[in-house]
């Protein structure tokens, strides 16, 4: 519009008169305009089709006047548009009437036809499936996904719409963009997976490939799943390019690799959660009604998915809730430590629920309580307090059914049934509760072994990576200048994350502050006299601190890169190198003793 | 030391009065890896037989194959040497250089007849103190099967 040299045209829609580019159809003024014009095969995104023809409108050119599609007919010089005249809406009527000796059924096709009076057929009634073969499916799946996995199959009556061969299709990505325009949800994209999440710790429902990454994330701007997205995949449907006014949706951008030069690097990699799928006993990815504390944690947030509502899968709200302590923690089949943080993240889940289904039955099922901590045995004091039941043994099992004879059937057979002992009774027993809750420990972060290898830092054999020294150095480790800080280190909680935290910042700026590093004292010396100069000693050094002194003949340590290992001592043919403190003599010397008595 | 209690009060039961065989081995420990193992062992409160004498090196390719003869010459009866993992060593890639030097000395030890078993390379990383207390209980007692070495009388030329 803004172009000066673009032609534009002059058209009159309903008395109203305006201008508008070349090529522009008659519906794409009209809207400009808010005039209403129903649609059904209609799509911005595509193409126009004309396959309904119910937003045929009236259009007169030099006193002839004709019907024509308002989504494909493109606007000239002149013309005046009737969308509401009499003729049009018994045109529109008469083409609502044979819908509905079809789609009588459609809600889509009914509402429309019952705004226009239409509520009965005089033709023949051929009810259809539910397919009004507006074919936007057929044309999304070709022009904006590039897929090309539906097509149209027969003619006339017989027409319908298939995969090619009626099979599963190859050539469809799953992207449910046919089942996202069929006006009538006559499409559905079932979920065949067994679970299916774009972020693990967002299992409870899928997103879109363009998204906030999640509620409060810094900066706030969406981002492109580049594995979800359909450009990426097919190159074709770039829709989030179109609509973006700002432009500012860019395809080619890559991931970029910086290099920084550092003094000290803390490690601060965090942790996972235990994936509950492992101990298939507790029914997880098989119920729904079974959930994750992290998921517990989603659906209880003000932005999460049901608006912080606490409600089961199928939208109602539970009335018992069991929650199960240790699932992956203090378990010889998965990991023996004890994670920490589940026992008061737990009475914290119970806090909320007990806030938000006041009459709810909540059972925690635990080892043992582990309240250490400023005003934790507090708190776990005012969950008894709430009337929580807390019961002293593990839950072994979650099941649809009842599985102790002694447990009657709930009455209800959406239940489920958590198996425990309670030590405390000296019996075997089985809650009926709405939900379970698993209490998931910590685990090492996916990739600690190779962060591990790559700072060449000692993990403990739990795989959490080890400090120099439990009590006199727990932020440091084994390699100089390199730092722990967090779960990275072992489970731990938030106070204690930011204290280690805080610590290995101190040791990180006191080791800049110096200014100085302190080299190894313990550096390889060559006996000049002795050396003969054959270089084995340049082969073994990794660091490349020995070379030759062409003039001497002699090999040359530098002591800045010797990081005294002492490979070389041992591989010199000569004896002409030895290194301080673990001289040749001191080593028998210590044998000796040793292998005196 | 319970232990040790237990057999003396037994031997001393004995009519024969036997000493029991105690082996003497002497462990070359990394002090990136399987020696903070031992140190964690210690705090751990780990037990195992306390035959393993250490002395600490650098890196496990500090140790000099004649370190490993001298031992031997001057009465122990088995040699442990400790390393990091392959591909963790502290040094880049002095395990490496170890695994060799004491592949080509066990090939020379098995000509002079000297058992297999009396001389071990272990990966054991500084977490693996469970590790670390399996191998010095296993080497011990396989040592203290195969009896003592007397390298004096054995082998050298009298």
């Amino acid at each position: 519009m803004e172009e000066t040299n673009e032609k534009l045209v002059k058209l009159t829609i309903d008395g109203i008169e305006t201008e508008a580019r070349k090529g522009e159809t008659i519906l794409q003024v009209a809207e400009r305009l808010h005039i209403d014009i129903p649609t059904l095969c209609h799509y911005r995104f595509v193409k126009p089709y004309g396959a309904c023809r119910i937003c045929s409108v009236e259009v007169t050119i030099r006193g002839k006047s004709r019907f024509v599609p308002a989504c494909s007919y493109q606007v000239r010089d002149g013309i005046e548009v009737q969308t509401r005249s009499e003729e049009v809406i018994q045109h529109r009527k008469m083409l609502l009437e044979l819908m509905m000796a079809r789609h009588s059924q459609v809600e889509v096709v009914r509402k429309l036809a019952h705004e226009y009076g239409v509520d009965t057929t005089r033709f023949e009634e051929m009810p259809s499936e539910g397919c009004i073969l507006c074919g936007l499916c057929v044309r999304v799946c070709s022009e904006v996904v590039g897929a090309n996995a539906l097509t149209f199959v027969k003619r006339g009556t017989d027409r319908y719409v298939s995969t090619p061969f009626e099979g599963k299709a190859d050539t469809c990505i799953a992207c449910g963009a046919c089942a996202y325009v069929c006006p009538t949800n006559y499409i559905k994209v079932e979920d065949i997976r067994d679970r299916k999440y774009v972020f693990s710790e967002l299992s409870l429902g899928p997103t879109t490939p363009i998204h906030i990454p999640f509620a409060a994330a810094i900066p706030g701007i969406p981002v492109i799943d580049s594995h979800a997205c359909i450009h990426m995949q097919t190159g074709e449907c770039g829709i989030c390019s179109k609509v973006c006014e700002p432009d500012a949706i860019n395809y080619e951008m890559q991931d970029t690799f910086e290099e920084v030069d550092v003094g000290s690097i803390i490690l601060a990699t965090g942790y996972k959660t235990f994936d509950p799928a492992r101990a298939e006993q507790y029914g997880y990815g098989r119920f729904d009604n079974v959930i994750t504390s992290l998921e517990f944690e989603h659906l209880s947030h003000a932005s999460g998915p049901t608006g912080g509502a606490f409600v089961k899968a199928d939208g109602s709200e539970p009335k018992s809730v069991a929650i199960l302590h240790c699932i992956g923690s203090r378990d010889k089949n998965y990991n023996e430590y004890c994670s920490r943080v589940c026992c008061m993240y737990s009475l914290k889940i119970a806090h909320l629920i007990r806030e938000k289904v006041p009459d709810a039955d909540i059972y925690e099922l635990y080892i043992d309580m582990r309240c250490p901590g400023s005003g934790y045995e507090e708190f776990y004091n005012r969950l008894l307090e709430e009337g929580v039941h807390f019961i002293r043994g593990k839950g072994v099992e979650v099941s649809q059914m009842p599985t102790l004879a002694t447990t009657t059937p709930a009455a209800s057979n959406s239940k489920l049934y958590v198996k425990c002992e309670d030590t405390l009774l000296g019996m075997p027993r089985e809650l009926p509760v709405d939900m379970v809750i698993l209490s998931v420990g910590l685990e090492p972060a996916e990739d600690a072994e190779e962060v591990a290898r790559i700072f060449k830092i000692n993990a403990k054999g739990d795989g959490f990576f080890m400090e120099r020294h439990p009590k006199l150095a727990p932020v440091d480790t084994l390699s100089d200048g390199i730092f722990i800080a967090g779960c990275a280190q072992g489970p731990k909680d938030i106070p204690d994350s930011v204290a280690q935290g805080a610590a290995a910042a101190a040791a990180a700026v006191s080791l800049i502050d110096a200014g100085e590093v302190a080299l190894e004292p313990i550096t390889s010396v060559v006996d000049e006299d002795v050396c003969t100069g054959c270089k084995t000693c340049l082969v073994v050094c990794p660091y490349g601190a020995i070379t030759r002194d062409e003039e001497k003949g002699v090999a040359v340590i530098n002591d800045a890169l010797c990081k005294a290992c002492g490979c070389c001592v041992a591989a010199c043919p000569s004896g002409a190198i030895s290194q301080r403190g673990f001289d040749d003599t001191q080593i028998e010397a210590e044998l000796a003793a040793l292998l005196m008595s | 030391m319970a232990d040790t209690t237990t057999t003396e009060k037994s031997a001393e039961h004995t009519a024969e009065k036997v000493v029991p065989f105690e082996p003497k081995i002497i462990g070359f420990l990394c002090w990136w890896c399987t020696y903070a193992a031992s140190d964690m062992a210690g705090t751990s409160r780990l037990k195992y037989p306390p035959n393993v004498s250490i002395i600490r090196v650098m890196c496990s390719s500090r140790v000099d194959p004649s370190f490993i003869m001298r031992a031997f010459a001057e009465g122990a009866d088995g040699v442990l040497i400790g390393g990091c993992h392959l591909g963790e060593c502290h040094y880049v890639s002095g395990n490496y250089k170890t695994a060799a030097r004491i592949a080509l000395l066990k090939k020379t030890f098995s000509q002079l007849g000297v058992e297999d078993d009396r001389l071990r390379l272990e990966w054991i990383s500084a977490g693996e103190i469970r590790k670390f207390a399996e191998v010095i209980t296993d080497m011990t007692e396989k040592v203290r099967k195969l009896g003592p070495l007397n390298w004096r009388e054995n082998f050298e030329p009298k």
